[in-house]
């Protein structure tokens, strides 16, 4: 008989965790990072046979080689930072807003459209000020449009934010089109000569005026979700959406009041990248920034603190990667090939933060099965 | 006039192709609850395997066998893409990973294995230039053998390579699949509701990684079309652009139903190529209208959850991963 | 005669909790078997064992005189076992007949057609009545039972387990059902019925076979056994539990319930025309089997339950004012200053946030006092720190999230939140479930003491030995409807054990 044939239990046996020690959870992860980046050196020697160790130094002579490469490290984290912390309320609350990379588009637009449209007009301390206000209303109805569906009808704001990305694409090469008709698609530096709209040199440094923003922000967005009653609803609503209710949370309103803060802070971060980093807009301003910052804060728990370390990790990643690259005459996409592998690692490794695997030995089954052959 | 027609929809065939593939592939691995948001980086990879495997044959040999050139490469997008999904599906399911989470690193790490091979390939033999693999495209692009003969027909349908009609048979093998065959019925009932397809005694995990895997390498292809076909075998970087991601638009767009993809692939590789057609455009308004898949596919998701239509919705249980003793 | 199926010395724990101890039972070939107990029994645990789902500790199964092991549900359909869930496994945007075939390996070629057609003569067999290519999102309740009926009949299945399947049907529906089943039977089916209706009991199965607390108390023949019989098999004897209880001071009406309906989303009603009054300083209890409607009572009051008619007044203790709370939020009962506490019964997943700590849990009532935009974390901080040292609550610190807490500490933590607000409504759902002894008893005190203080207990229980003493009088649920409300201090298990198994109910239907 058919049934006769699979006589054995489960060999391996998954239960959930109840709980498990915070330093535990913590082991698990860091050997994840460890055995990732033992993997990435293995793959890293493979093709090109150098010493691992060379090529770890190599990395960080990419980082921190020099002052220049200090400084657009901590500028690539700083902006990586900015929508790292822009995701996070969303997600916290369990909404998959993988639109990032559109409304940082959206708010980058609107700062390069107040430089080039009212350039010439306002001294520049108002024009920043009309560039923040633009970049952060622009950010947040690119937010608020998939928020308002999915209060509404539920929509799936997964597919939603990430078409909406697109359309911001298309809406800038559409701007671009429009201010340079020439057809080249490339915008140039704006007010290249006035430097108006651009943000102020602190110390001789043009990204230190980034910096200390993005430090400010993850501050305030540490304190806005740890102690601010916003904070805390969305901490309610992400956990147990019955439990809200119980309380008398309105849960819609407080989808599309975090969608618009995200917004919003993804349109400064586009900010930052006009008028502080780039002076420029192009189609690939985001530079896949909205998408890596789903994984650093995620990577984070979502912890704006712990945030700048991961975002850091990834940062230091693509700019070391990018480094072995040169010297070692590679492409550059090493470095997402590399990322990828870590990301793997650590997003596998919650498997065992969160579950118990029960190994099960045959012997329980071969006494069974002993039981059963005399019983014949 | 109807030159130019037929010149467009020629145009917009070609455009299609990859994104029937993509679309195809993301249905099925959909059907069993999957969301893989990792299928433009799987197409990259699908892509890149082909042109490596395309590449070390014709390295290999004086004479290139037309058979040959041809099936290495596809056995190489197909084990490559293949892969690279079951890296989503080992950690998605087994691993019960978030989806989404899984699927943005898969797409960073498969369009940096895209780039990187495509870019240092021939540094590695210590040769220069850029890939170019004319031989083999050339193959790829054999049209039908009778399609001159039939006039303007033949030239506007039946001048494509053999991945074009692959791609539209396997749309039409993936609807039958999903709806004239037992096993078609059980993976839909693996998207919709594990837990009873798990009563009703149905290796749920398996379902879900044979789909996975399954749309994965049928995603490749469209990567494989692309470089082969479109590009006649030679590979720039980032050449394949944001497609997977509309792959992914196409699939909502479709309704979750591989033999509408077919057409809204052909509709959306249009949408991508009409400002071309359109006559006394500025390159602005060309870009607008490129917008418009996009805005379509928003519209149309819209439209779905404001009607509740049951048969309409994404699978019930699309982003979730399965555990039986949840309780 | 070799039984159909036979359990040996079952045993299955979850964690701590026993699910099954000990059971053992059979049935044979064309025999009806009722498996009967309250909630908690361990019954739907038992027939999870059987059809797969689980694996028991300890204990033998044998079908047909071999002894097996069931390791997946597929197994069991090897083993020719059917079982009809309570809640059903069915595809919702499949047809009956897709899901009648669903996971079905038959060498044959795939023919949807085919199919319909072999449903369609199971149908006619046993006197079915359905549309084998209708959705089942279209289908009614007593539709969709019919089509997991049919799906186990075409799998070939001789052993028939039916999970509470009169649950969610109309009598007429009930009564038909009957009839398949007794045709079924009569055709060699060996079938379990799962059930805590008496009078379905007594009027359909050949024998009963009664569990209490996850153990098996006995099997007896239906012809030589009585309603009383069963019934005190299934609540057991009266147990001496000593809970103290004052008599009622100054009572007075505080929540006036009238005729009040309420539908779930597929048309069901859950309320059905409920009227009952709430008085101050006194502890009225709700008994009823589990899922009479005691669930959407309670949050009908607490705002969260939508209701089609009827009204729900409070009686304000200060200002004697009269206000309807019905379709009012959770927040605005708050915000007219009614103190409202309800315990609910899913305490991690409504009452408490698991992943939070005891602190940020007890401002989920109260963090939006002050016009501050910040938390204000000292006064919950206080009272994390006054609840765990007055009730005794075991935890590392009042920084440990309380899903690591036990059962009846997380209880603690939640009961002493709510009452901390000294509310004029307390109702509790559930409260001493899963706790031990010593906790239950920390939890009647802490009811006991909210009574003395003017308020109106609200006590939803499933022990009928706690609801007798610590009552001052029990409402019976039964199908939605108030089947009677007794005195705590002169009734009997009997009298409350019949009124919840629909004792009256059925009296009702016989009349209409």
């Amino acid at each position: 008989m058919a049934a006769n044939k699979k006589k054995h239990e489960p060999f391996i046996h998954i239960t959930k965790r109840d709980a498990i020690v915070w330093w535990k959870a913590w082991l698990i992860r860091i050997a994840a990072v460890i055995i990732a980046l033992l993997v990435c050196a293995i793959v890293v020697v493979a093709l090109t046979g150098y010493n691992p160790i060379k090529v770890y130094a190599s990395m960080i002579d990419g980082t921190f080689g020099s002052s220049r490469k200090v400084w657009n490290t901590l500028q690539s984290t700083a902006i990586l930072l900015c929508i790292s912390l822009a995701v996070t309320p969303a997600f916290k609350m369990k909404f998959w807003n993988i639109g990032a990379e559109g409304q940082v588009l959206m708010g980058a637009l609107a700062s390069a459209a107040c430089m080039f449209y009212a350039g010439d007009r306002f001294p520049t301390p108002i024009l920043i000020l009309i560039m923040a206000i633009a970049s952060i209303v622009s950010g947040m109805i690119w937010a608020l449009i998939p928020a308002f569906f999915k209060a509404k009808w539920n929509t799936n704001e997964t597919l939603f934010t990430l078409m909406m990305n697109y359309v911001a694409i298309q809406f800038v090469s559409f701007a671009i089109m429009v201010w340079v008709p020439n057809g080249s698609m490339t915008m140039g530096v704006i007010n290249r000569a006035s430097k108006i709209g651009w943000f102020p040199e602190i110390f001789g440094q043009k990204y230190l005026f980034n910096i200390i923003i993005v430090v400010l922000l993850t501050v305030a967005m540490f304190v806005y979700l740890k102690f601010s009653k916003h904070g805390y609803e969305i901490a309610v609503v992400g956990e147990s959406e019955n439990t809200a209710r119980y309380i008398g949370i309105n849960v819609k309103h407080v989808i599309i009041r975090t969608m618009m803060f995200s917004g919003a802070l993804c349109g400064v971060a586009g900010l930052l990248l006009v008028a502080g980093t780039n002076h420029t807009i192009t189609t690939s301003t985001a530079g896949g920034n909205g998408f890596t910052a789903i994984m650093v804060s995620w990577l984070a728990k979502f912890n704006p603190i712990i945030m700048m370390l991961t975002s850091f990790l990834i940062v230091f990643l693509q700019r070391g990667a990018g480094q072995i690259a040169t010297t070692l005459r590679l492409n550059q996409s090493i470095s997402d090939i590399l990322t990828g592998i870590i990301l793997f690692f650590i997003i596998g490794c919650e498997f065992f933060v969160n579950y118990k695997i029960n190994f099960s030995f045959g012997k329980k089954i071969t006494e069974a099965e002993k039981i059963e052959e005399a019983a014949k | 006039m109807i030159g130019t027609i037929a010149s467009f929809i020629t145009a917009a065939i070609i455009q299609g192709i990859p994104l029937l593939y993509g679309a195809v592939g993301e249905i099925i691995t959909e059907k069993s609850g999957n969301l893989n948001l990792g299928i433009p980086g799987i197409m990259y990879v699908g892509g890149i395997s082909g042109i490596i495997g395309g590449y070390l044959y014709e390295r290999s040999t004086e004479n290139p066998a037309a058979i040959l050139c041809i099936l290495i490469p596809f056995l190489s997008t197909i084990i490559g893409a293949g892969l690279m999904a079951l890296i989503y599906s080992f950690l998605t399911i087994t691993l019960r990973a978030n989806q989404n989470v899984t699927g943005l690193a898969l797409t960073t790490f498969g369009v940096g294995i895209g780039n990187f091979y495509g870019g240092s390939l021939l540094s590695f033999f210590g040769e220069g230039g850029s890939i170019s693999l004319l031989t083999t495209g050339t193959f790829y692009k054999t049209p039908l053998p009778f399609a001159d003969k039939l006039g303007l027909f033949g030239k506007t349908f039946l001048s494509f390579g053999f991945l074009t009609y692959l791609a539209v048979i396997t749309a039409i093998l993936a609807s039958w699949f999903l709806n004239r065959t037992r096993a078609g019925l059980n993976l839909r009932a693996v998207g919709e509701n594990p837990a009873t397809a798990d009563a009703a005694g149905i290796n749920v995990t398996k379902y879900k990684y044979l789909s996975t895997v399954i749309g994965g390498a049928v995603a490749g292809l469209g990567g494989l079309y692309f470089v082969m076909d479109y590009t006649s075998g030679a590979w720039t970087n980032d050449g394949f652009g944001d497609r997977g991601w509309l792959a992914i638009a196409i699939v909502i767009f479709a309704l979750w139903k591989p033999a509408s993809a077919i057409f809204s692939s052909f509709i959306f590789g249009g949408l991508y190529i009409i400002c071309t057609y359109i006559p006394n455009l500025t390159n602005s308004t060309r870009e607008l209208i490129k917008m418009l898949p996009y805005v379509v596919t928003i519209i149309v998701l819209v439209f779905i959850s404001a009607r509740k239509k049951r048969e309409h919705q994404p699978p019930a249980h699309l982003g979730q991963s399965y555990f039986r003793e949840e309780r | 005669m070799t039984s159909a199926i036979e359990l040996k010395g079952i045993t299955k724990r979850f964690g701590a909790v026993v699910a099954n101890r000990n059971v053992s039972l059979s049935v044979n070939r064309g025999e009806i078997l009722s498996l009967l107990g309250e909630n908690g029994s361990g019954k739907t645990t038992l027939m999870n064992i059987i059809s797969g789902i689980y694996h028991p500790d300890e204990g033998q199964i044998f079908i047909g005189g071999n002894e097996v092991r069931i390791n997946s549900p597929h197994e069991a359909f090897e083993y020719k076992i059917g079982m009809i869930h309570q809640h059903f496994k069915l595809v919702d945007i499949f047809t009956a007949a897709q899901n009648v075939i669903l996971g079905l390996d038959e060498k044959s070629k795939f023919d949807i057609k085919t199919a319909t057609k072999k449903v369609a003569e199971i149908c006619e067999k046993y006197g079915f009545n359905i549309d084998p290519s209708k959705k089942i999102y279209e289908m009614s309740v007593s539709e969709k039972q019919t089509v997991e009926i049919i799906k186990v009949l075409y799998r070939g299945a001789d052993i028939l387990i039916l999970d509470e399947p009169t649950a969610v049907l109309t009598p007429q529906e009930t009564t038909s059902l009957f009839d398949i089943l007794r045709r079924m039977r009569d055709d060699g089916k060996a079938i379990i019925i799962i059930t805590h209706k008496l009078h379905e009991v007594l009027e359909l199965s050949d024998r009963v076979s009664v569990l209490r607390k996850g153990e098996y108390v006995g099997t007896v023949d239906t012809a030589s056994t009585t309603e009383s019989e069963l019934t005190e098999m299934m609540v057991g004897k009266k147990i001496e539990l000593n809970i103290e209880r004052d008599m009622p001071a100054n009572s007075q009406p505080r929540l006036a319930v009238s005729h009040i309906n309420c539908m779930s989303r597929d048309g069901i009603k859950l309320l059905d025309d409920v009227s009952f009054t709430a008085y101050s300083g006194e502890i009225l209890g709700i008994a009823g089997i589990a899922g009479s409607g005691q669930r959407e009572l309670l949050e009908a009051i607490a705002g969260l339950q939508h209701l089609e008619s009827g009204e729900i007044i409070y009686n304000d203790p200060k200002s004697g004012a009269s206000e309807d709370l019905r379709d009012k939020s959770p927040l605005q009962i708050r915000e007219m200053g009614v103190r409202l506490s309800f315990v609910p019964e899913d305490r991690l997943g409504m009452g408490l946030v698991g992943n939070m700590d005891i602190v940020d849990n007890m401002m989920l009532r109260s963090y939006r006092s002050g016009k501050s935009a910040f938390l204000e974390k000292r006064k919950p901080k206080n009272l994390a720190d006054e609840i765990v040292a007055q009730l005794e609550v075991v935890t590392p610190s009042v920084t440990t999230p309380v899903r690591r807490l036990s059962g009846g500490n997380v209880q603690k933590v939640l009961v002493g939140r709510e009452i901390s607000s000294s509310p004029t409504v307390l109702m509790a759902a559930y409260p001493v479930r899963g706790l031990d002894i010593n906790s239950s008893y920390t939890i009647y005190n802490l009811l006991n003491a909210q009574k003395k203080n003017g308020s109106s207990v609200i006590y939803v229980g499933e022990d009928l030995d706690v609801l007798i003493e610590l009552c001052d009088r029990i409402l019976v649920i039964g199908g939605g409807r108030v089947t009677g409300i007794v005195d705590g201090r002169n009734t009997t298990k009997e009298e409350i054990g019949l009124l919840m198994t629909g004792k009256e109910r059925s009296e009702d239907n016989g009349g209409e």
